[in-house]
């Protein structure tokens, strides 16, 4: 049997919830401190998960193809987002965005007001205040939501097969592949992909679950007793 | 050289409009709760915006909405102490107070002055709340403010540790140089901090005076009831000077020293414990008691009543009386009769 679709899956979505981490923080930190607009922007970052991926994958698809600048502008670099694994990446990354986005921002918000004031009069600059009292405190929610981007890249479809296609050992991931066995009749090897996404999905949210409950009780006793 | 403050700010219905000046020395905001206390502090301190008006720290110039100077928070040096202390909770006390002083050594001088020494590396959830305050205090101090203000630091707590953390932070404001705000709704507790008080009603400052006159003379109606007088009555004056108190049902004289009277009253207030028991009904200032209700309290008993014969329903016809248990033991089941002493009366003209 071919495990190709696995190695690809796992590198797509390591790889998309680095970067959907790092986006949908910023993009949670912006839109908690703006004070005009806020709605609007939050219209539009979490518009990739109302809409149906194909609709995402063919904006995508515009928006890299050969004909857009920005495409244009990559492919005089060499680089070519259609039908490659980074082409994986990008629809994973804007699929799992939102995801991400929202329930960090939640966390965000759920932040004492009073801590962050604290901070301010203590003399703590803006990014100072982010980074030593409001993700360290809202870090069970940022975790919870980079295991469910992970999972949403995992499991990414539509707009994968949009914008990177179905090449075997290239970009076929396992949704991908379970869809073409499907087709091509060969129910026995679409339960095989099936069993390990359902697998690799369950494993994830245990260990989330033990993970937060870890966290919560650290945070309640301390960390000196396990010194 | 001190704090001036002189801001307007709306939200909603609501609007603060309010104007003090002190010095170095400790100041208190007595209000019931809602009336804009804690916005003020955050004014202040740069947490909330107000829509016009000035914020003078010392020499330097914190807010002046027409020179559209508003210095942001951290620039203000300003102290806040928070109600729940807004310990970082994910940080250990040393990295708490390492944010207020940026510097191990002066951290860890702090953590020495403020007796946490061993308590270093514990997580503000495992200290008490005594120790909670300590370590807020050594943070906020750490940071050189040049004013502190402290809002109801101690309304969560029960008494006896009331009164040891209310020792502990006196004991921080005497050395303090700088003037300190300090606010609370609890009389008792502003009674003990300090010396001046403002009185505070509906987003305005309606009286300000030292201690003494506050609860000995309250010139306002809002200032009397903070202060924890039970008993008030609107008032009308009758053609020979006495006054009708209208909620009582009965007469009061004003004492006989008192000058025939530039003054008029609109309300008086009575204390509950300043009742004297006489035998019979007078012309004035005696009232006879249809109990409502009895409550015993841990040293005395105190009596929901009212004047027999009154015809007013209101809230302020329900009068308090605060009586020795074993006194009222005695007399209950007969007629009670109670005298106002005029002396004890407070007269307000607004």
């Amino acid at each position: 049997m071919d495990f190709s679709p696995l190695w690809i899956s796992v590198k797509v979505a390591v790889t998309a919830t680095i970067f959907t981490f790092f986006l949908g923080l910023l993009a949670a930190r912006l839109v908690i401190s703006m004070k005009r607009g806020a709605s609007l922007v939050d219209g539009i970052f979490t518009l990739p998960m109302v809409l149906p991926p194909t609709v995402v994958g063919f904006f995508l698809m515009i928006i890299f193809g050969k004909n857009s600048i920005l495409g244009n502008f990559l492919g005089k670099l060499g680089i070519s987002v259609l039908f490659t694994w980074q082409g994986a990446v990008i629809a994973a990354v804007v699929v799992s965005f939102p995801i991400m986005y929202r329930t960090a921002r939640g966390a965000f918000e759920q932040v004492d007001r009073n801590l962050i004031h604290a901070a301010r009069t203590l003399g703590m600059s803006e990014w100072e205040i982010f980074f030593k009292v409001m993700l360290p405190v809202s870090w069970p929610g940022v975790a919870a939501a980079t295991i469910l981007a992970f999972a949403r890249a995992l499991g990414e479809f539509g707009a994968t097969i949009m914008l990177a296609g179905n090449i075997p050992k290239k970009t076929q991931t396992m949704s991908v592949a379970i869809y073409t066995a499907v087709q091509s009749g060969n129910r026995s090897l679409a339960y095989v992909w099936v069993g390990i996404i359902m697998a690799i999905s369950f494993l994830t949210i245990i260990l989330m679950n033990y993970w937060t409950a870890y966290q919560t009780r650290m945070m309640k006793q301390g960390r000196k007793e396990k010194e | 050289m001190g704090l001036l403050v002189d801001i307007e700010k709306k939200c909603g219905d609501f609007t603060l409009q309010i104007r003090f000046e002190t010095e170095k020395e400790v100041f208190a905001i007595l209000g019931a709760s809602g009336c804009g206390k804690s916005l003020t502090l955050k004014c202040i301190a740069g947490i909330e915006k107000p829509d016009k008006g000035r914020i003078v720290l010392d020499d330097r110039v914190l807010f002046d909405s027409e020179k559209k100077i508003d210095v942001p928070a951290r620039k203000r040096k300003v102290g806040y102490l928070f109600q729940d202390y807004a310990l970082f909770p994910t940080m250990t006390v040393f990295q708490n107070i390492m944010c207020g002083a940026r510097d191990e050594a002066i951290a860890r001088d702090f953590v020495k002055r403020f007796y946490l020494e061993g308590k270093e590396e514990l997580y503000p959830s495992q200290l008490s709340g005594g120790q909670k305050q300590r370590v807020a205090m050594a943070r906020m101090l750490a940071a050189k403010p040049d004013v502190i203000m402290l809002d109801e630091p101690f309304s969560a707590l029960d008494n006896y540790l009331k009164m040891r953390l209310e020792r502990e932070i006196m004991d921080v404001v005497d050395l303090f140089e700088g003037a300190v705000l300090f606010v609370s709704h609890d009389r008792n507790e502003v009674y003990r901090m300090t010396d001046k008080i403002a009185v505070m009603e509906n987003g305005k400052i309606v009286d300000i005076q030292t201690k003494k006159e506050l609860f000995d003379e309250p010139k306002t109606l809002a200032a009397t009831l903070l202060t924890g007088c039970k008993n008030i009555t609107r008032l009308e004056e009758n053609a020979d000077g006495t006054y009708q108190a209208l909620d009582w049902g009965i007469r009061l004289r004003t004492e006989s020293t008192q000058k025939k009277d530039q003054s008029r009253y609109v309300y008086a207030g009575f204390r509950a414990h300043y009742f004297e028991v006489v035998s019979g009904m007078e012309d004035a200032n005696v009232l006879e008691c249809e109990v409502l209700r009895e409550i015993e309290d841990a040293f005395s008993t105190v009596v929901l009543f009212r004047n027999k014969g009154a015809k007013e329903t209101g809230d302020y016809s329900v009068l308090t009386l605060d009586i020795p248990k074993e006194k009222w033991k005695q007399m209950k089941n007969e007629r009670i009769f109670l005298k106002i002493p005029p002396e004890k009366v407070i007269w307000l003209e607004k």
